[in-house]
């Protein structure tokens, strides 16, 4: 069980939060322009990796807040957290 | 009575103690500070059990946790009989009744035995190759196979006992309290870190504590005095917590542990009421150190299980701290110098032994000279090739190695014996290391598996890394401690340390022997019958990956879970298949390192505390007035109000006539409610709902429709604006939370440039909901000051009013379909509000319902219930509801998947109105819907969701969803039952008043 270091309350106990996918996919700003194609990209794509993935979670037992976080998913090493809107601090 | 085998005073017996406890129904005695192994022993029990395939007999073959043979049942009450556990773990107390397990009628006459004769009938995978055919048997061969399985008996009654969990955090955790995590905790805990320190004995020291040779010292005294004067020091001190009996069952990432505190199970009975049973502890640590020692590895050769069998190791621990002696004939086979120091314990007591047999044809230490000079015969360089007698070892045959240690060579000498000690070496405990993710590596020159790389912030030490002889264990480990725990210390400099075993082992995985293999019976798994004969088998049959052959041979896979024989499972496949150990790597140590009850899993989370339960304002009154409740999700609501003998039809029958014949009130607390502010409220419910909402004038109500970005319906309600920026909105029952949770996502993430603020405010109201032809009258007597009037207030509006000096908000908006009221109160006003309708409804007949009439009620002008008439594949166009899809918005959640292909697909699952040929005729929800009945194979075209017998209309009515039944109006579709096949004709899904001239009655 992770301890995730919320960016607005600290260090948490991961029961506290909900994990919430795939993180920096923006929905787009006109998806009537889209193609079925471009549309399925946006809702249904993701990945899925062995290695350094970057997430979405929520503090939802606690101040309710999303924000970003990047996870090594091959041995759950958090490598770095980040406020929503932020650009993330390693690649 | 037979035999007492008791040599002397153990270290951990109290003989002024003694105590009587059953086995298999005869009476025995032990003394205070016995497990049930050791007095079993000293009694001259060795068989204790059968094994799980072959019924074979099987004795105490271990002194601790890693025990496969002695698991016996305790005690025959329905509600506190507990299987499998180890007799080894047992403190016996006075009431203790144990019983052999999987065996009958006895465990000295087993029928099950016959399986020992057929054994060349049942080969690894004998289950998966016989009882694959035919396929349509595989009921009845099941039914004898549960039958056959299972070690133990389980409860039949609930758990009497208490258990409860803990949360513990501390800067270290120290798993284990043999001589190395004695010296962890004290360098910890003396340098003002918070530390814990637990072991699964009863008692501190490992099997330090009663190491009382000459050849094993730490400044000059014996390691066993040594250790007990470091236990008396650290328990002085103040940052050390100090937990025995207390098991770490898990090791999981960010060093999150759950442990096993056992408190009562070694009392007598009438001790332990009232008291907790087990404590799961859920320890967070800074930094953990492992120090679980090592475990001695048995030697896989012919007849390698018999009762009188035991590891050497156990045979020395039952000695020294026992007092007892497992034989009076007493044989060691070996590959190593542990077997010596048990002869020595052995010699040093009297006990008698009749000879070693080493694997090791050069040897020299000084250990095996101290056996030599109390003329105990050594077999160099020989191995044992079978043992025989039935219940109880009797007797060994030997024979020479060869060279390459491939074969046996000369001829056969047999010896006679009543016990036999074996020693393979050692196996350092890693299982919680790779438990936490931790990776080891395998060490060629002595065969064992390592930690390599930690995971998190620990260390191995000890035994458990690899450290298996004294000096190596001090030499190294306060260094280690002191860098990991970056702290000085002192107290373990210029330690002058003698040990004088030699490392020196002969590792033959799998013993050669005079016979072919297929004619011996070498077990690698004693609990699972799984032999060496068969791991050789399944790779014959083309199993590479040693977790297949673990599956497959079922090694490894009982309750001990392979702690003894998993390196010879692996040692035979890699010297079979040729490839190295390193390369093959381990199975994986899967938590609970011990098996836990259940009662210890869920803790004090049972009953009416397993989960949260949410009841509304009105929840007393419901109590008072009869109602049956259901769970609607976390909440109880009323569900009808039986009156006298009335069954659930018949009151929902009665509540349903007169919500529409004169007057009904409903509590709607439940619903979820969302109050919605900022100047881009309307805005924002424009983005989320599928409707228009900007031109809602305030004062007005609206029934919006949300869906998923994937088009699909999500959650529904009525949401009114109280003010220009300001609105209620809302929800269903169970998707209140969901619905929030999703509405502040987009308005962090996708939308933070809106100006809008959420609160839930579910439980701040009491709604009540007053419908049916007389509500207008029975509102307008206890809000005088408000004109009613469709005109001053239509349907679909809202206004603040008062009910006497309690302010309440009221919406006339319909859920039957009659004309009815909500009425919002602060919560703590609710019931107050409700009596004053009920007294004001007496002389409408004003009738209480429950959620059962509101579902028919609804379901009668055809009014859905996200997740009952829908699940996640239905979209607004599915339900026909193309009237709520707004075509002029630019965009909201799930607009464009409106059209995806699809979803405009015109043979989707469309919502219909399905009746039934005989009006009396009710169908079940969840039926199937079929079209043409005789093609085979039959379509399933849908299945009914909803379903009632409504009384307002005398017949059945229901809703289905049904492929392209939008097109399919008035025709005749099937809906094929058990016993017969039911006829419905499509229709429309609304049922009673298609005009809606009751909302404005």
């Amino acid at each position: 069980m992770f301890i995730i270091n919320c960016p607005f309350c600290g260090e948490r106990e991961q029961s506290e939060f909900k994990a919430g996918g795939e993180a920096h996919i923006i929905r787009p700003k006109q998806p009537t322009e889209l193609s079925d194609d471009q549309w399925a990209e946006y809702l249904f794509m993701r990945k899925n990796i062995k290695g350094i993935q970057f997430e979405r979670w929520n503090h939802a037992h606690g101040c309710r807040k999303w924000f970003n976080l990047v996870r090594d998913t091959s041995n759950d090493e958090i490598k770095a957290v980040y406020k929503m809107g932020e650009k993330p601090p390693i690649k | 009575m037979t035999k007492n085998l008791r040599v002397k005073t153990g270290k951990a017996i109290d003989e002024t103690y003694r105590i009587s406890f059953k086995f298999n129904g005869s009476t025995y005695y032990g003394f205070k500070g016995d497990t049930l192994a050791s007095a079993l022993l000293a009694n001259d029990i060795h068989l204790v059990g059968r094994s799980f395939k072959y019924h074979r007999p099987r004795g105490i073959m271990t002194a601790g946790s890693e025990e496969p043979n002695a698991i016996v049942q305790l005690h025959d009450n329905s509600s506190r009989t507990e299987p499998n556990v180890r007799a080894t773990e047992v403190e016996i107390y006075e009431g203790l009744e144990a019983s052999s397990q999987n065996c009958w009628p006895s465990v000295n006459f087993d029928v099950g035995g016959i399986n020992n004769f057929l054994s060349p009938l049942l080969p690894a995978g004998f289950y998966y190759k016989t009882f694959m055919w035919p396929a349509s048997f595989w009921e009845k061969y099941e039914y004898f196979i549960r039958k056959s399985a299972g070690l133990g008996k389980s409860p039949t009654k609930p758990d009497p006992d208490i258990y409860e969990h803990k949360y513990i955090h501390c800067d270290v955790l120290v798993i284990g309290a043999g001589i190395s995590g004695i010296m962890a905790a004290k360098i910890a805990a003396k340098n003002n870190l918070k530390t814990l320190l637990v072991d699964e004995k009863p008692n501190l020291g490992g099997s330090t504590i009663y190491q009382n040779s000459d050849h094993f010292k730490i400044n000059n005294q014996n390691s066993g005095s040594w250790v007990e004067k470091e236990i008396n020091e650290i328990k002085k001190l103040e940052n050390l917590e100090i937990k025995t009996r207390t098991t770490v069952v898990a090791y999981h990432g960010y060093n999150f542990l759950l442990a096993r505190q056992n408190l009562t199970d070694h009392l007598p009975i009438e001790q332990r009421k009232n008291k907790t049973r087990h404590r799961l502890l859920k320890i967070r640590a800074k930094k953990v150190i492992t120090a679980t020692g090592s475990i001695e590895r048995p030697m896989i050769f012919d007849n390698n299980d018999r009762p009188g069998i035991l590891l050497s190791s156990a045979i020395k621990k039952y000695a020294d701290y026992f007092g007892i002696a497992c034989g009076e004939k007493n044989i060691l086979f070996t590959n190593n110098d542990s077997a010596y120091e048990t002869a020595i314990s052995l010699i040093e007591k009297g006990i008698n032994i009749e000879a070693i047999i080493d694997n090791r044809e050069e040897i020299n230490s000084k250990l095996i000279y101290e056996v030599e000079k109390n003329n105990i015969k050594i077999f160099k360089g020989y191995t044992i090739i079978d043992t025989s007698g039935y219940k109880r070892i009797n007797k060994i045959s030997i024979m020479q190695l060869s060279k390459d240690g491939q074969k046996v060579v000369g001829s056969k000498i047999n010896l006679s014996c009543d016990c036999l000690g074996i020693s393979g070496g050692w196996t350092p405990a890693v299982h919680l290391f790779t438990q936490s993710g931790g990776k080891l590596r395998f060490r060629e020159e002595d065969q064992v598996f390592i930690p390599n790389t930690y995971p998190s912030d620990q260390l191995s030490i000890g035994a458990c890394n690899g450290n298996l002889t004294l000096d190596e264990i001090l030499r190294t480990t306060p260094e280690s401690l002191i860098k990991f725990l970056n702290v000085k210390s002192s107290d373990y400099d210029n330690l002058e340390v003698l040990s004088e075993a030699n490392k020196f082992k002969r590792n033959i995985w799998l013993l050669p022997s005079n016979k072919v293999l297929g004619k011996t019976k070498s077990f690698v798994d004693y609990q699972n019958d799984a032999t060496s004969k068969d791991i050789k088998l399944a790779l014959r049959e083309g199993f590479r990956s040693i977790e297949h052959v673990k599956r497959y041979t079922t090694t490894g896979m009982g309750t001990d879970q392979g702690k003894l024989g998993n390196m010879h499972a692996l040692g035979i496949i890699s010297e079979t298949t040729g490839t190295k150990m390193g390369e093959l790597g381990t199975t994986t140590f899967r938590p609970p390192y011990t098996p836990l009850t259940f009662g210890t899993i869920v803790g004090r989370n049972v009953g009416e505390y397993f989960d949260v339960i949410r009841k509304t304002p009105l929840h007393d009154w419901h109590i008072d007035n009869n109602a049956e409740f259901e769970n609607v999700g976390q909440w109880k609501r009323a569900w009808y109000y039986p009156r006298n003998t009335e069954d659930m039809h018949q009151a929902v029958q009665r509540e349903s006539k007169a919500a529409r014949a004169s007057a009904g009130i409903l509590d709607a607390s439940t619903l979820g409610k969302i109050d919605i502010q900022g100047t881009d409220a309307s805005e924002f419910l424009n983005r989320v709902y599928t409707n228009a909402w900007s031109k809602l004038a305030i004062g007005k109500c609206k029934y919006g429709l949300m869906l998923n970005e994937d088009g699909m319906v999500y959650d529904d309600g009525v949401t009114t604006r109280l003010g220009e920026n300001h609105y209620i909105m809302t929800t269903t029952t169970g998707g209140a939370a969901n619905v929030m949770s999703k509405l502040e996502d987009y308005l962090q993430t996708e939308w933070p440039e809106l100006d809008v603020y959420l609160t839930s405010v579910t439980d701040h109201y009491a709604t009540i909901s007053v419908c049916g032809s007389n509500s207008k009258k029975i509102i307008s007597k206890i809000i005088t000051d408000v004109d009613f009037s469709d005109e001053s207030f239509p349907h679909m509006s809202f206004k603040n009013v008062k009910i006497g000096k309690i302010s309440c908000r009221i919406m006339r908006i319909s859920f039957t379909g009659e004309l009815s009221y909500e009425i919002n109160v602060q919560a703590n006003y609710g019931k107050s509000v409700w009596e004053k309708c009920m007294e004001a409804g007496k002389e409408f007949n004003i009738t209480p319902y429950g959620t059962e009439t509101m579902h028919l009620l609804r379901a009668e002008k055809g009014f859905i219930i996200v997740g009952q008439d829908t699940d996640a594949t239905m979209t607004p166009i599915d339900l026909q509801m193309d009237w709520i899809v707004s075509k002029k918005k630019y965009d909201f959640i799930g607009k464009r998947s409106l059209y995806r292909s699809d979803t405009i697909r015109e043979d989707r699952k469309q919502l219909v109105g399905l009746l039934t040929d005989n009006p009396d005729e009710v169908l079940e929800e969840g039926a199937q819907i079929v079209g043409d009945i005789k093609k085979s194979p039959i379509e399933m075209l849908g299945h009914v969701t909803s379903s009632y017998f409504s009384p307002n209309l005398r017949k059945s009515i229901a809703l289905g969803v049904v492929k392209g039944g939008k097109n399919m109006m008035g025709q005749k579709l099937t809906i094929p039952m058990e016993k017969k096949n039911i006829n419905v004709t499509v229709s429309d899904p609304v049922f009673l008043d298609k005009e809606n001239k009751k909302l404005n009655a």
